[in-house]
């Protein structure tokens, strides 16, 4: 009833060449005890990012959306295929030649509770990455002074404990410390999933803004479709460790071809009372009618 | 977005690091027992480096005149079988004792920390062979290895104290491999990876803190076993007998006791006051620096960070008024209170929420984290702490004046009358236990009835909340089912007891999209065909507009506003419930694809996303 793997969309606009190119990738982790089979997060996955694009990857937990960003930060093992950025091939780098990669790729995680080191105040958590790149001391305090400027937090931010934060502020913290060494692409791990609804679009528009300005890239996982479409230029859609669609963010969240994409936009509630009666009626019937077709499948 | 008030730990803006430090030290001087033990540490310490100073006596000169001296004037405390002076053995002894101690702790933390943060960071092979190498160790009698080597490699009291650092090694490797374990899973590892830090400076900035606190603890345990070990090692006469020890005091006390049985006092007191010394500071340093208190303190800090918010008072009066209808109403509660103690006061997190739920009605509970919506929900199944404090002025449950929400009185009611869906379904189901037996236990204990007919009744309610095979799912364990599936089998708990209430707290959040749709479905469906009433929690207004007839929103511990469904969503009247409301990203519009075309810098490219800001904002 799924579509199969579509070939990496060419659908965006600019000839020149992606900033990221994931070329056929897959990744398997080793399974616990003797001899037995692999388990495979990600089947031959490809997809390119252009530079100052955002790139959304949609998908529910097990469709390997979050496994692909761990890839392209060399946090997971990439077992075939190769990844791309900028020409050349980063995934079968070793964790040396990893690390001259940090200028160039970030990222920011899920849960801003436990992606900050408790025991570092604000200042030494911004400071770490400069510091580690050879920025001096003083030079690492201006500049962290700047980046919470950016993320539009108190200048005395920087002498606090992460905990005197809520979750949208230590959210814009790792968002700071993504930004510090002014990198080309950041990976977004489901960055606005553990917000309150009104912090949540107030990320967002911080995220579009720094983008607006420094023309860095976005790898965007999120399960949520409202938050693909409002951050997103393409959206690929995973399921199962596969692509099952990738397009415009409009197209996707609109009007998607693939039975999984509409199912999973059927799902997704409308905080209107009457279009989600209409929506839930929808689903309904769309999911008797793929029950039926399985039956009738099945049955021949 | 204003920074919540925080716990009161950091009082001190300056450096947090300092900050926690101080607080330790600050700690240690406010318990009396860690003082007292660390001063006697820190006098015999003194007493025995000063030794030469504070006796003009050799330990080791013996003279057959003074054999077993009495106390007096020359001899503070007598002297030995041999004529040695007591006091100069016991200083001296000191020396020997403590720093054949310290050699020990020295060996064991150079051979284990090591391994252990090698072990609990690389994994991998290198941990294969250091588990193995430390099992084979620990499988290793301490005590015949170590008198093997005294009695055919050398006599020297730190060649022992070496080999006894190395025998228990192990247990710091352990406990160190365990701490690096559990840090290096946490997200902010992998951040400093991603920036690029070596793996030196990794372990250094973000490991070694973290494995700093037990270490402390179990060094002070191994230093307290050492001196033991090695007085029992002197104690034989396996010492070497030209260094005065403690041991050998003994050894030497124990050859005289009837002759002078005094002798054997001053080394035992003083053992035994170094090691109880180290024993209770260990214990003190554990409480303080809180080995295992760490999670649950950032769990604590979570929930309080989620709810500090409503420390602060909304100027706007709870303009909720539901009189209450005569017949088909279940549930009325009037000006519901909940606060909880906070350093010098009381912090209200429920502040005069009055709410009405008929039967057969679906009420939404919505609002951001701090509103107090759980703890409104929770408070209605006395499922609160001890320490909070609850209080309404009319509670009302089908017919029955309840005034009080005491204990007792919620307790009658919860499971069988009122049901409960919980947020995190996994959670919820004890790991130990089939899925079965869980569900049957409460059934049997509210309707009094066999675990055959529990059994028969359950698995029709599994086939009814959509599980295709009820039998296998009754006998599975939670880990073997999916979480849509768990919360399918909390649900067929719930109702098992045919409640005429079901509060569910966020029932949705923690599953995906797809299956929350269905299980939305199932509790519409459920609800209306037991003309249920249900108090729904949530943050989702998607969600409320899928399920709920009436919608409360909360903010800061009160209710904003209350409205029938179509009403609050068509015509929301209060600013809160607007801006909630605007922050819906759904039918935002989405944003194009880019277009870039080569040379042109990104920065003059037209912000999509600005003009729909402004229409939310």
């Amino acid at each position: 009833m799924i579509s199969t793997v579509e070939a990496p969309s060419g659908s965006h606009g600019g000839s020149g060449s992606p900033l990221l190119s994931i070329e056929g990738v897959t990744v398997q982790y080793p399974s616990k005890g003797w001899r037995k089979p692999a388990f495979t997060a990600l089947k031959g996955i490809s997809l390119d990012i252009q530079p100052g694009e955002t790139m959304g990857l949609v998908g529910e937990s097990g469709s390997g959306k979050t496994t692909l960003g761990r890839a392209v930060l060399g946090l997971a093992p990439v077992t075939a295929g190769a990844i791309r950025y900028d020409g050349k091939v980063i995934s079968s780098m070793n964790r040396k030649e990893r690390r001259s990669l940090s200028d160039e790729i970030q990222v920011v995680f899920q849960d801003p509770y436990t992606s900050l080191n408790p025991a570092l105040t604000v200042l030494d958590i911004l400071a770490e990455p400069l510091m580690t790149a050879g920025t001096g001391r003083a030079a690492a305090e201006q500049r962290v002074t700047d980046l919470l400027e950016q993320v539009h937090l108190p200048k005395d931010a920087a002498t606090r404990l992460p905990r005197e934060f809520s979750g949208g502020q230590r959210q814009r913290i790792a968002i700071a410390r993504a930004l510090c060494r002014d990198p080309r692409l950041i990976v977004c791990d489901e960055p606005v999933s553990a917000l309150d609804l009104s912090n949540q679009s107030r990320v967002l528009d911080l995220f579009i803004e720094i983008q607006e300005r420094t023309g860095v890239s976005y790898l965007f996982v999120t399960h949520d479709l409202s938050v693909v479409r409002y951050i997103s230029h393409r959206v690929a859609v995973m399921y199962k460790g596969e692509i099952v669609e990738s397009g415009t963010a409009d197209k996707i969240t609109s009007n998607p071809d693939a039975s999984y994409t509409q199912r999973l936009l059927l799902a997704a509630p409308v905080p209107d009372p009457e279009r989600q009666a209409v929506r839930r009626a929808t689903r309904q019937q769309f999911n008797a009618q793929l029950r039926m077709a399985e039956a009738t499948g099945q049955a021949n | 977005m204003t920074i919540p008030p925080i716990d009161g730990i950091v009082a001190a803006p300056a450096g947090g690091n300092i900050a926690r430090k101080r607080h330790v030290a600050v700690q240690v001087l406010q318990d009396p027992v860690a003082i007292c033990s660390l001063a006697i540490l820190l006098i015999l310490i003194l007493v025995s480096v000063l030794a030469p100073f504070l006796t003009d006596q050799d330990p080791l000169k013996s003279s057959l005149a003074q054999t077993l001296a009495p106390m007096g004037q020359e001899h503070l405390l007598g002297a030995d079988g041999v004529g040695r002076d007591v006091v100069a053995r016991l200083l001296y002894g000191g020396q020997t004792s403590l720093a054949a101690a310290l050699v020990a702790v020295g060996v064991a933390f150079a051979v284990g920390l090591p391994a252990g943060l090698l072990g609990g960071y690389y994994r991998g092979r290198a941990d294969a062979i250091l588990a193995w190498a430390s099992n084979f160790m620990m499988a290793v009698p301490a005590i015949i290895v170590l008198l093997v080597v005294m009695a055919a490699v050398s006599q020297s009291t730190y060649v022992a104290m070496v080999v006894l650092g190395l025998i228990v090694s192990p247990s710091v490797y352990r406990l160190v491999r365990a701490s690096v374990v559990s840090v290096r899973e946490e997200l902010f590892v992998d951040a400093a990876r991603v920036s690029g830090l070596s793996d030196a400076r990794i372990i250094r900035r973000h490991i070694l803190p973290v494995v700093q606190a037990p270490s402390i603890i179990q060094a002070a345990q191994i230093f307290g076993v050492s001196i033991g070990i090695q007085a029992g090692i002197a104690f034989l006469g396996l010492g070497s007998p030209n260094e005065a020890s403690w041991g050998a005091m003994l050894n030497d006390a124990f050859a005289n006791i009837y002759v002078a049985p005094l002798l054997l006092l001053w080394p035992g007191l003083i053992i035994c006051l170094t090691t109880a010394s180290l024993a209770l500071l260990a214990n003190s340093l554990r409480d303080i620096l809180g080995g295992s208190r760490k999670r649950t303190q950032r769990h604590l800090e979570r929930k309080r960070d989620a709810e500090s918010s409503s420390a602060r008072e909304a100027s706007t009066p709870a303009p909720a008024d539901y009189a209450p209808v005569a017949e088909d109403v279940l549930l009325v509660v009037e000006n519901l209170k909940v606060n909880y103690p906070v350093d010098g006061g009381r912090r209200t997190v429920v502040d005069g929420v009055s709410l009405t739920v008929s039967r057969g009605q679906v009420l939404g509970l919505v609002g951001e984290s701090g509103s107090g919506k759980s703890q409104t929900a929770f408070s209605l199944l006395g499922l609160l702490p001890p320490e909070a404090r609850v209080s309404a002025e009319r509670l009302h449950f089908d017919g029955v004046e309840l005034n009080s929400l005491g204990r007792g009185a919620m307790n009658r009611l919860r499971g069988k009358r009122i049901a409960y869906v919980p947020q995190e379904p996994m959670s919820n189901l004890d790991p130990a236990f089939s899925i079965g037996s869980q569900l049957a236990e409460p059934l049997r204990q509210h309707l009094k009835i066999s675990a055959k007919e529990a059994r028969t009744r359950l698995l029709g309610l599994l086939e009814r909340v959509g599980i295709n095979d009820p039998a296998r799912v009754y006998d599975s364990y939670p880990h073997q089912v999916s979480g849509g599936m768990a919360q399918r089998v909390l649900i067929a708990g719930a109702i098992s007891c045919d409640p005429d209430l079901l509060i569910a707290d966020e029932p949705t959040t923690a599953l995906d999209v797809t299956v929350q749709a269905e299980i939305l479905d199932l509790i519409r469906s459920l609800q209306a065909e037991r003309n249920m009433g249900v108090i729904l929690v949530t943050h989702d207004f998607g969600v409320v507009a899928d399920l709920c007839d009436r919608v409360a929103v909360m903010h800061t511990g009160k209710i904003v506003e209350a409205a029938e469904v179509r009403d609050l969503f068509a015509n929301p009247q209060d600013p809160y419930t607007r801006m909630l409301l605007s922050s819906t990203l759904e039918g935002a519009t989405p944003r194009p694809p880019l277009n870039r075309k080569p040379g042109v810098p990104n920065s003059t490219r037209p912000n999509p996303a600005l003009p729909n800001r402004a229409q939310t904002a």
